[in-house]
């Protein structure tokens, strides 16, 4: 598992906008870097972040090779009523994690 | 100690100094390693020309193209190299320095001390400051992991003994490298790590620049997070200290550079487009950008003296910690910053 670091506010108005920040340890290894031995190393990066609001999916990034280390991913939503969300990250070698946070509206 | 060939053959580098004073620039100086241009893209493989007169660097600078054939195969590169990420520059840019009057080295009174904070760029400054956006909040948290973890031999983890760090570790990283009975010289904060492994916990000793190393050690100089450095004022210290001071002070490397003639006679200016700080160890182990993960204080002057050609002090050497003893007494008062955010 990586190491991920989420913040989100601890509570929310409805209809308020928040800013929720991400940030994941990764090495994005682009495939094109060549190793101590010379040889290229392969590639390893994450392609994909999605957020999910009570499952409905509220935002999504794609990531590439150009994708510095450690991606850190900020992005805003309209807080409408307490739930989860999710963050799930997706690359190479199946990288596939999920994280969850609770969103506290009153 | 360990220098380069121009310091060991004095009278070539004389007459490489008058060829120099002739023309009136010098010599070739790879920029790469002191400066990483991760957070401006368009600026590395810069080629500049720099003339130095009356202690100032002028910029002359051109870019062009990068030298792929000086691409060192350093470790502290391996990540520079990579083609399509902003922060490769292991072979970027290039400068023409003309290095001819003596440095006159004379120390930063405390009071005019400021960190490499105030000199970097404002964005980088807001990554710093906010937990949720320094990536090297990543390794404190493994570190914070690590600090509770049993080891294997049925032995104790470090807060077994330690405790709370919030409280046990409190001012540790702002008084190191300490004294150290035991060997009778200085210790720095990554041998005393090591030494409780091996000695309290039974295990092999984390590698020099390893994930775990660097994750306890930032763990750890994080409990001194805003309080100043304070050197041990043990006189037995008070050698090494020197020593450290002659070396910052001493001409090394093909360019015959001093570390003084850049972080005490020209912080403030610019080399190529990075700022030159004054040079102080406040932030370790911190996150560098053109690094893009955290490293220690020994890499930093690794790269220092890669890029003054010099033969950088191997990880643990005596030479690297004297030179680092002597550091932290230089930045004295200055907060502790770990985990810092640099270019
Ligand atoms: C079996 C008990 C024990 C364990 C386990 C242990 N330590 Fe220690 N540690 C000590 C003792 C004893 C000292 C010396 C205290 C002194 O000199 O005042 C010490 C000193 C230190 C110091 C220097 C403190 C100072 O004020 O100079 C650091 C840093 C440290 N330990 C970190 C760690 C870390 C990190 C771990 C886990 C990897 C760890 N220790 C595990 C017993 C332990
Ligand atoms: C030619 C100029 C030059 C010389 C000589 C030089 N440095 Fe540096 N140094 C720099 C620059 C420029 C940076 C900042 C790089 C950046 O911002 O990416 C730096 C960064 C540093 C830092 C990190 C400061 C921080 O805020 O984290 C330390 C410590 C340091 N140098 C120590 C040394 C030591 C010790 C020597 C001698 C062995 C040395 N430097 C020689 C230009 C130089």
């Amino acid at each position: 598992m990586a190491r991920t670091l989420i913040n989100v506010p601890k509570s929310a108005k409805p209809g308020e906008v928040v800013t929720i920040k991400t940030l994941i340890s990764h090495p994005m290894e682009t495939g094109f870097r060549p190793g101590a031995d010379g040889r290229i190393k392969p590639r390893d990066i994450l392609t994909e972040f999605v957020c999910a609001y009570d499952g409905e999916e509220v935002f999504r990034a794609e990531m590439f090779p150009a994708t510095a280390a450690n991606p850190y991913v900020s992005f805003t939503l309209k807080a409408e009523r307490t739930g989860t969300l999710t963050f799930t990250w997706r690359g190479d070698n199946g990288f596939d994690q999920t994280e969850t946070a609770t969103l506290n509206v009153a | 100690m360990s220098v380069g060939w121009a310091q060991k053959v004095p009278a070539l580098r004389r007459k490489t100094e008058f060829r120099l004073m002739m023309s009136g620039m010098a010599l070739i100086i790879n920029l790469a390693s002191f400066r990483g241009c991760a957070a401006e893209p368009g600026i590395h493989r810069r080629r500049a020309l720099l003339i130095w007169r009356r202690r100032r660097l002028w910029i002359l600078g051109s870019p062009s193209a990068p030298r792929n054939e000086d691409a060192v195969s350093h470790p502290d590169h391996d990540r520079s190299t990579r083609p399509g990420k902003g922060a490769e520059v292991a072979f970027g840019a290039w400068l023409l320095v003309g290095i001819m009057t003596t440095a006159s080295a004379t120390e930063i009174p405390p009071a005019e001390r400021r960190s490499g904070y105030d000199t970097m760029g404002a964005e980088t400054q807001a990554m710093q400051r906010d937990d949720t956006t320094n990536p090297g909040m990543l390794w404190v948290q493994d570190g914070a992991d690590l600090w509770e973890k049993v080891p294997s031999q049925a032995k104790l983890a470090c807060a077994g003994c330690h405790g709370d760090a919030t409280q046990a570790m409190r001012g540790v990283a702002a008084r190191y490298p300490a004294f150290d009975e035991r060997s009778g010289g200085p210790i720095d904060l990554e041998t005393r790590i090591n030494r409780c492994r091996t000695d309290n916990q039974s295990e092999a000793p984390y590698a020099q620049e390893s994930r775990e190393l660097l994750a306890v050690m930032a763990y750890v100089a994080t409990q001194s997070r805003g309080l100043p450095i304070t050197p041990v004022p043990d006189p037995r210290l008070g050698a090494a200290r020197e020593r450290g001071r002659a070396l910052f002070t001493a001409r090394m490397g093909q360019l015959g550079l001093t570390c003084a003639a850049c972080h005490d006679d020209n912080h403030g200016h610019k080399l190529g487009a990075a700022t030159i700080p004054q040079g102080h160890p406040n932030g370790y182990p911190l996150y560098r950008l053109e690094w893009q993960g955290l490293g220690s204080v020994q890499r930093r002057l690794r790269n220092c003296m890669t890029g003054m050609r010099a033969e950088p002090f191997a990880a643990g050497s005596s030479e690297a910690l004297d030179l680092e003893l002597y550091l932290m007494s230089r930045a004295a008062p200055l907060p502790i910053e770990t985990p810092a955010v640099r270019p």
